[in-house]
């Protein structure tokens, strides 16, 4: 297993007060909310970035935000860190522990308080999945925008945590943009509300800020998010393509069009067979790309934006064109891609990439990217949001080879290094958490993160939460 | 005098000094904002316009990058030549707030302006992707980038929108822009009285028919909008947009639920632009008048409960927007600050901002929500980290938090 990224150093202080600290914490919480007998804790040793393991010192799993003030009023008092959780999906280590650490597990807060269609918002609390919000309002014509692939077992805490994204935010944006409230606990165990259901922030825009903040800011409890009516139908078309050039020329058409499509899927070659293989989706095999683009309204709107979509392909020459004609053919076009990270893990250990680039550079960065995996030696498939330019490479390894696992974090590092060149980002969706974080200053200047970390430090001035991730372990500075 | 920085580099150096000087500077884009917020303590006056132009602009990657000081009009303009738009509709504040001059895009975000498509497609910071700014150490600092998904650390875009000019001077803003729609027309629902509209607003946004802009426009207000074009009675308007062909088809289906409200009847692509354009700059109280204007964000369906409570203890006019969550008030005579906020709690919160009012009226009144204890405590730190010798704008946005210290 690759170990080439390094953890903060345990506090000395904290490890051997172990004992204490657990019996403190059994007169904080009710038994059935504390962890900490080695066997029990080793399902919270690491996330979805299983290269990485680290026990931690005890998982405190509240049912109220009251005792989340109480652990986190404790934690600070003591100088212990805290590491928050939610479904521990997080695809770049964001919740993985370390030894000295208090994992703050909020799967137990896991209800919804309240939905108001009047407002169209739902209360929830931060342990809900983000698929039980569109599912317990379904019924009634609405839904939670932001589907991050992971969304059946992904929470909202966790989404606000690393601000997720999913195929449909072309339209409907990621989680700050579908965020309107939180309640949150500080980092001293104060209890803060922000936002509500109003829009726009009174004073600054903490909301926005706490957003993607990866768990460094405070713990949310509870969030108000906007529902929104869902649309009368979706429909997808498929098609497959010569050169991925092809394909990437003609996603940027499309969007210049004026016509935003709900969602813009591509993948590649190796891709297109390791899905097709899986779900027998019918993806064609004679093609190097292959686009999915989805539309929704009315039967007369979704006709109309789709006929113009193919007259646009027609253009870029495109060779496959699978329009669905009816629920099972829309649902299979889809099936293919959403099982592509689950039938990859069948072929091969993978990584995901999460770099994001701007529309123009999709194939330079395609070509780029196919350069490097050849030079280490390795393999790629490509599946990703082509209509945001947020690209998902899925570098495959294999994890028993210590050597080729190390080649592919190399190999992963060159390619979000070619995404940040290219005028783009580290990390479109998933988060910096531990993988990327020594890559910051690729993207950042000193000055950059320096004022990152400063405004962090007004959070959060002893950085007891989530210590280890985001910034680069050297060169913090002091408060 | 003004200063007037003609490059980054120059701002940098300028507020390098004054910070070191502890001077300090109030920073602004065009100053047609000028009434916002509290008087700050006196300073020497720096804006963005020596810095305008566009600097990239790639239609099909729907993205734009420009200079702090841009005029809004020129961007407007080059936006349109390739048929797109800010898709939050920045409002122009000149009518209402009685100021001149040219509104600049960094003014437009340092403030966080949005209009009426702002409660279906964000606001002004959900747009910013990018920026560049100086920070209050005279360091030139850039934060986002030109990319639609980016979680790339702490997201201080979305701080520094809507900050007012009191974290950071904007040299630098890129933002996200969208296709204009085909066309529009509105819906328009005659005759209901606030808490019917509000009713019928909630049910239009329940329907699958993608409702852009949804206000109610009261008896005392509607006479303004289209020169008195509008249907006699209270006015409830709800916007349609995109292709044509799918606008009529959403259009007669949002009109056959609405029937069941009051009488339906429609504008067109003209009359809909010039209609909610007006909406947008809250031209009713564009009086030339120093009466109190609030603008209160609320639950949608608060805003008429507020407005209600308010008539029974004082002179107020109103009018609506965002389904009801966006209420613009003049009040006849005193602004009833205390009453006002009193009343926004009580109704599960919200925020109240005094947009307009006389000088004596702004001493003495707090423009901006005050904000509870802990949260005004937090924002004072992260005021001193970006701005730790507060130099800029202090006390504009806030009054000294207890038990921070620090002003906004």
């Amino acid at each position: 297993m690759a170990d080439t990224i390094s953890f903060l150093k345990p506090r000395e202080a904290v490890l051997s007060r172990r004992a204490a600290i657990i019996a403190d914490l059994t007169e904080l919480l009710p038994p059935e909310c504390l962890v900490h007998e080695a066997r029990e804790l080793v399902p919270f040793e690491t996330d979805a970035f299983v290269s990485y393991r680290r026990l931690p010192l005890a998982v405190a799993l509240p049912k109220t935000t009251a005792q989340v003030a109480a652990v986190m009023k404790y934690c600070h008092r003591y100088g212990i860190p805290v590491v928050p959780r939610g479904a521990g999906t997080s695809l770049s280590g964001g919740a993985i522990p370390q030894e000295d650490a208090v994992v703050l597990g909020l799967s137990k807060m896991s209800r919804i308080l309240e939905v108001d269609y009047a407002n169209r918002t739902a209360t929830v609390q931060a342990g809900v999945t983000n698929l039980n919000i569109s599912e317990a309002v379904g019924i009634d014509g609405f839904f939670y925008a932001p589907d991050p692939s992971s969304q059946l077992a992904c929470t909202i805490g966790g989404n606000i945590g690393m601000n997720s994204g999913g195929a449909h935010c072309l339209k409907y944006g990621v989680t700050t943009n579908n965020l309107l409230g939180v309640k949150m606990v500080l980092v001293d165990g104060t209890v803060i509300e922000l936002g509500g259901k109003h829009l726009d922030a009174a004073g600054y825009d903490l909301l926005g800020l706490v957003c993607g903040s990866e768990g460094q800011l405070g713990i949310v409890t509870e969030a108000v998010v906007r529902l929104i009516a869902k649309p009368e139908g979706a429909r997808p078309v498929l098609f497959g393509f010569d050169t991925s050039e092809h394909a990437g020329a003609c996603v940027a058409d499309i969007i210049g069009s004026g016509i935003i499509p709900v969602a813009i899927e591509f993948m590649d070659k190796p891709a297109i067979e390791i899905c097709e293989a899986f779900a027998h989706a019918g993806y064609p095999l004679d093609v190097e790309a292959l686009l999915i683009v989805e539309v929704e309204g009315s039967e007369a709107e979704m006709d109309a934006m789709l006929k113009a979509i193919v007259e646009i392909a027609g253009r870029h020459g495109v060779k496959t064109v699978r329009e669905s004609q009816s629920a099972t053919e829309a649902a299979l076009i889809w099936k293919g891609r959403k099982s592509a990270f689950g039938a990859t893990g069948r072929i091969a250990d993978y990584i995901c990439m999460d770099g994001t680039v701007p529309l123009g550079k999709l194939s330079y960065v395609l070509n780029k990217t196919s350069e490097i995996i050849d030079r280490f030696g390795l393999r790629v498939a490509n599946v990703f949001h082509a209509g945001d330019g947020n690209m998902h490479p899925l570098i495959l390894f294999n994890a028993n080879d210590p050597e080729d696992a190390a080649r592919a974090e190399e190999a992963g590092n060159e390619i979000l290094k070619l995404c940040v060149d290219a005028g783009g980002c580290l990390t479109g969706e998933h988060g910096v958490g531990i993988e990327k974080r020594d890559l910051m200053r690729h993207q950042y200047s000193e000055a950059d993160l320096n004022q990152q970390m400063a405004v962090r430090y007004a959070f959060d001035e002893g950085w007891i939460l989530n210590p280890s991730k985001v910034f680069p372990l050297d060169g913090r500075p002091a408060a | 005098m003004t200063l007037i920085p003609n490059s980054e580099t120059d701002a940098a150096y300028i507020i390098r000094n004054a910070a070191g000087d502890g001077k300090k500077l109030s920073l602004c884009g065009g100053n047609t904002r000028a009434g916002f917020g509290n008087s700050a303590e006196p300073a020497e006056i720096m804006n963005s316009t020596g810095l305008s132009g566009i600097v990239d602009y790639e239609p099909a990657e729907m993205v734009m990058t420009v200079k702090a000081g841009t005029p809004v009009a020129e961007i407007e303009t080059t936006l349109a030549a390739n048929r797109q738009m800010m898709a939050f509709e920045p409002m122009d504040h000149r009518g209402v707030m009685g100021t001149l001059g040219e509104p600049t895009i960094g003014g437009v975000f340092a403030a966080n302006v949005s209009g009426p498509r702002r409660f279906v497609a964000g606001a002004a910071r959900d747009s910013l992707l990018g920026i560049r700014f100086i920070n209050g150490r005279g360091e030139a600092i850039r934060a986002g980038g030109r990319v639609m998904k980016n979680v790339t650390g702490l997201d201080l875009v979305k701080l520094l929108a809507g900050s007012h000019g009191t974290l950071g001077f904007l040299t630098e803003v890129t933002f996200r822009v969208l296709p204009v729609p085909q066309t529009v027309e509105t819906i328009v629902i005659s005759g209901l009285d606030d808490a019917t509209a509000a009713k019928a607003m909630a049910a239009a946004m329940a329907l699958p028919v993608e409702v852009s802009g949804a206000a109610h426009l009261p008896q005392t207000v509607r006479f303004r909008f289209l020169g008195g074009a509008l249907p006699s009675g209270e006015a409830t308007v709800l916007r349609l947009e995109g292709l044509a062909a799918s606008v009529s088809v959403r259009a007669e289906k949002l009109a056959a639920v609405m029937e069941a409200f009051g009488p339906v009847s429609r504008l067109g692509l003209e009359e809909s632009q010039t209609l909610w354009r007006q909406i947008r700059d809250v031209y009713p109280y564009s009086d030339g008048t120093l009466k109190p204007v609030w603008r209160v964000s609320i639950a949608p369906s608060a805003g008429h409960q507020l407005v209600a409570a308010l008539r029974l203890e004082t002179g107020v006019d109103a009018f609506y927007d965002w389904q009801g969550g966006l209420v613009w008030m003049r009040m006849e005579a005193d602004p009833e600050a205390d009453l006002l906020r009193r009343y926004i709690r009580a109704l599960g919160g919200g925020h109240a901002t005094l947009l307009r009012a006389s000088d004596a009226v702004r001493a003495q009144t707090p423009a901006f929500e005050p904000l509870p204890d802990a949260v005004a405590a937090l924002s004072a730190r992260v005021k001193q980290k970006l701005d730790p010798a507060g130099i800029f704008c202090s006390g504009k946005m806030g009054y000294a938090s207890p038990t921070a210290g620090g002003i906004l």
